[in-house]
């Protein structure tokens, strides 16, 4: 029986598919999500539950840009980055001069705002409804210096062309976004706003005008998490609504605790955990069901899909007992919230 | 030489020779009760002010009010010339008023020397666009922390240096707090209640710190409800009952002043009751 099991199941393609994942285009996304949420939560205290809005406009500035101006990639860039400080502003100026729950309420309810106006039939004339943009991609792939009917990569880990592209300008946007983080938080700009999420008062008594730094960090977490749904946009080819939904957001903070709060590696490394995991559960389910290790009266295969999420939520729930911190976190400093 | 206010008149709402805060008309309401009730104040330039009043009085609200963290209703407030009625606490700060808080506002997860760094003025790399090149702020970064290391030898905080600062203990949290209002350059600093959990130990080296700051020519008030602090260290003591001015004066002069144990005490502390009427009047004689 032993034998048998070893036999029946495909390690290596397990393992080559989760570390596949681990750097494919949604880990991405939800690694430029997660270090703009670290912004927000990790370093300026802002509880925000709403970040799939502000990927939701990075990804729907760009495509409109692209279909409705015909403008050059750049600008269409541009443009995403607009909506995307456009969100902040409109979240944060009637919001951030109150307690920080305010925010946490208006920002759940924002990003839903923003999918069903994106899907409503009013706008479909601009958004065109649940189709989504699709006719974007055409000025990005021009640029693409990779030859789309070609594989890349090394070994079991290749994509095409047009993938790779988007993979690559994705860890590009990772770096820089984390050599910015890194750079602002050792600066006095970032002494201030962690002294703001410390005590806002402290700071507005040293002369810190806690609202102006709160909507910076507010604009600039919500810019980087636009940048992922430029690249989500990017990888599929098509930005539709319905991939903007609210439990995203919930993963997002998922990959962003499960690193570690406050740490600019942690969304990262977050993000390569979750998907590597995912993956690597989904995979093993699907094998263990296909080969009747698991009767298919107690699971089929569409159910490891579900199945899954229940592993990685049982996970997080044992790293919260036994690392709360996260994976770089620092207890020591966890403990300081204790007095 | 220090300014002699022994020869004003002990009435609420005297003028000072030489003003740095002055207060008018000045009603907070919350709901029916009304916290603050100023007619008028004035507060001495260069000494220590010390503003008491049992609990209750109105003296966190008012000093929330002067500093910017609460809106006044009604009245008018001028420090240093300027009327400073809506403006927000930081900028007050940036103009050189600080404020300390009764419950300590240690930044917990910042280091101490980070705590006295945050305090600086002017700092280039607060903007966002030069935080970017630390060419544009490290030279003023290196001169803020010699600054925030001596303050911290002065306050004998050094070896606490490089600690989170939520590791201090309350006394240390408060001499951290001092401190670190001082990195604003502060010409008038209000400190809210400094002595309030404080053991007796570090209660008599708060007490020379604030001594301290008079000796460099800064103007103190602070709040204190316990009269016995107030009569080793203050210059002039300003006393609130129920939101108002009950009476103004030299430390000597308010321990004797009869409305000031009147609203420590009740007005009828001395009163006698009928049941034990000499046993009450027996006392009253002790006291006199």
């Amino acid at each position: 029986m032993d034998g048998f099991f070893v036999f029946a199941i495909d390690w290596g393609f397990i393992f080559d598919q989760s570390v596949k994942q681990a750097v494919d285009i949604n880990a991405i996304v939800y690694a430029l999500a997660a270090i703009g949420l670290n912004v927000h939560f990790g370093y300026a205290g802002l509880l925000n539950f709403g970040q799939v809005g502000f990927v939701a406009m990075g990804a729907y500035g760009m495509g409109l840009g692209i279909t409705y101006w015909q403008t050059n990639p750049a600008i269409a860039v541009l443009i995403g980055i607009i909506f995307s400080v456009v969100f902040a502003l409109i979240l944060g100026l009637p919001t951030l001069r109150l307690r920080a729950d305010y925010l946490a309420i208006v920002t759940i309810a924002a990003a839903e705002i923003v999918r069903l106006m994106a899907r409503s039939t009013a706008l479909r004339d601009i958004t065109q409804g649940a189709e989504g943009l699709n006719e974007f991609i055409g000025p990005f792939r021009d640029l693409n210096p990779f030859s789309p009917g070609a594989e890349y990569g090394f070994g079991p880990f290749v994509w095409s062309g047009n993938r790779f592209y988007t993979i690559v300008i994705g860890w590009t946007l990772i770096a820089l976004f984390l050599l910015l983080v890194w750079q602002l938080m050792r600066s006095p700009w970032g002494r201030v706003v962690k002294a703001i999420r410390e005590d806002e008062d402290a700071a507005r008594a040293l002369g810190k005008s806690a609202y102006w730094y709160k909507l910076q960090a507010l604009i600039l977490g919500g810019v980087i998490g636009g940048f992922g749904g430029m690249v989500m946009a990017l990888g599929n080819a098509t930005v539709q609504p319905d991939f903007f939904v609210a439990p995203l957001t919930f993963f997002f903070w998922l990959v962003l605790i499960l690193g570690g709060v406050g740490r600019v590696w942690s969304p990262v490394v977050g993000a390569i955990i979750f998907w590597a995991l995912i993956t690597f559960i989904q995979n093993l389910g699907r094998q263990l069901v296909a080969d009747g290790l698991i009767p298919t009266s107690i699971m089929d295969t569409t159910q490891v899909d579900q199945i899954r999420f229940w592993i990685v939520g049982a996970a997080l729930a044992l790293l919260m007992v036994f690392r709360p911190q996260g994976i770089f976190g620092s207890r020591e400093e966890m403990a300081l919230d204790a007095h | 030489m220090p300014t002699d206010l022994s020869q004003l008149e002990r009435t609420p709402g005297v003028a000072k020779p030489d003003p740095i805060l002055v207060v008018d008309n000045m009603r907070k309401r919350f709901g029916g009760i009304v916290a603050v009730d100023v007619d008028h104040l004035e507060i001495q330039r260069g000494v220590i002010t010390a503003l008491i009043g049992p609990n209750g009085a109105g003296k966190t609200t008012f000093f929330n009010v002067l500093t910017g963290f609460d809106k006044p209703d009604e009245g008018s407030t001028v420090f240093d010339g300027d009327v400073i009625n809506k403006v927000r606490p930081d900028v007050l700060a940036k103009r050189g008023m600080v404020r300390t808080f009764q419950l300590t506002k240690a930044l917990t997860k910042l280091a101490v020397i980070e705590n006295m760094k945050l305090g600086a003025k002017h700092q280039r790399g607060e903007k966002f666009l030069r935080a970017l090149l630390s060419p544009m702020w490290r030279p003023q970064e290196r001169s803020i922390e010699e600054r925030g290391d001596a303050l911290l030898a002065r306050f004998k905080m050094d070896h606490m240096r490089d600690e989170y600062a939520g590791s201090l203990s309350g006394g240390q949290r408060k001499l951290l707090e001092m401190s670190r209002s001082l990195m604003t350059d502060p010409t008038l600093v209000m400190l809210d209640e400094p002595m309030a959990g404080v053991n007796p130990a570090l209660k008599q080296s708060l007490l020379d710190h604030v001594r301290g700051l008079k000796d460099e020519g800064i103007s103190v008030v602070f709040v204190e409800h316990d009269m016995d602090v107030v009569q080793g260290i203050s210059d002039w003591v300003v006393v609130m009952a129920e939101g108002a001015i009950i009476a103004e004066g030299p430390p000597e002069s308010i321990a004797e002043n009869k409305q000031v144990i009147d609203a420590y005490l009740g007005a009828h502390h001395d009163t006698p009751l009928d049941l034990d009427a000499e046993l009450e009047g027996a006392h009253g004689e002790e006291e006199e």
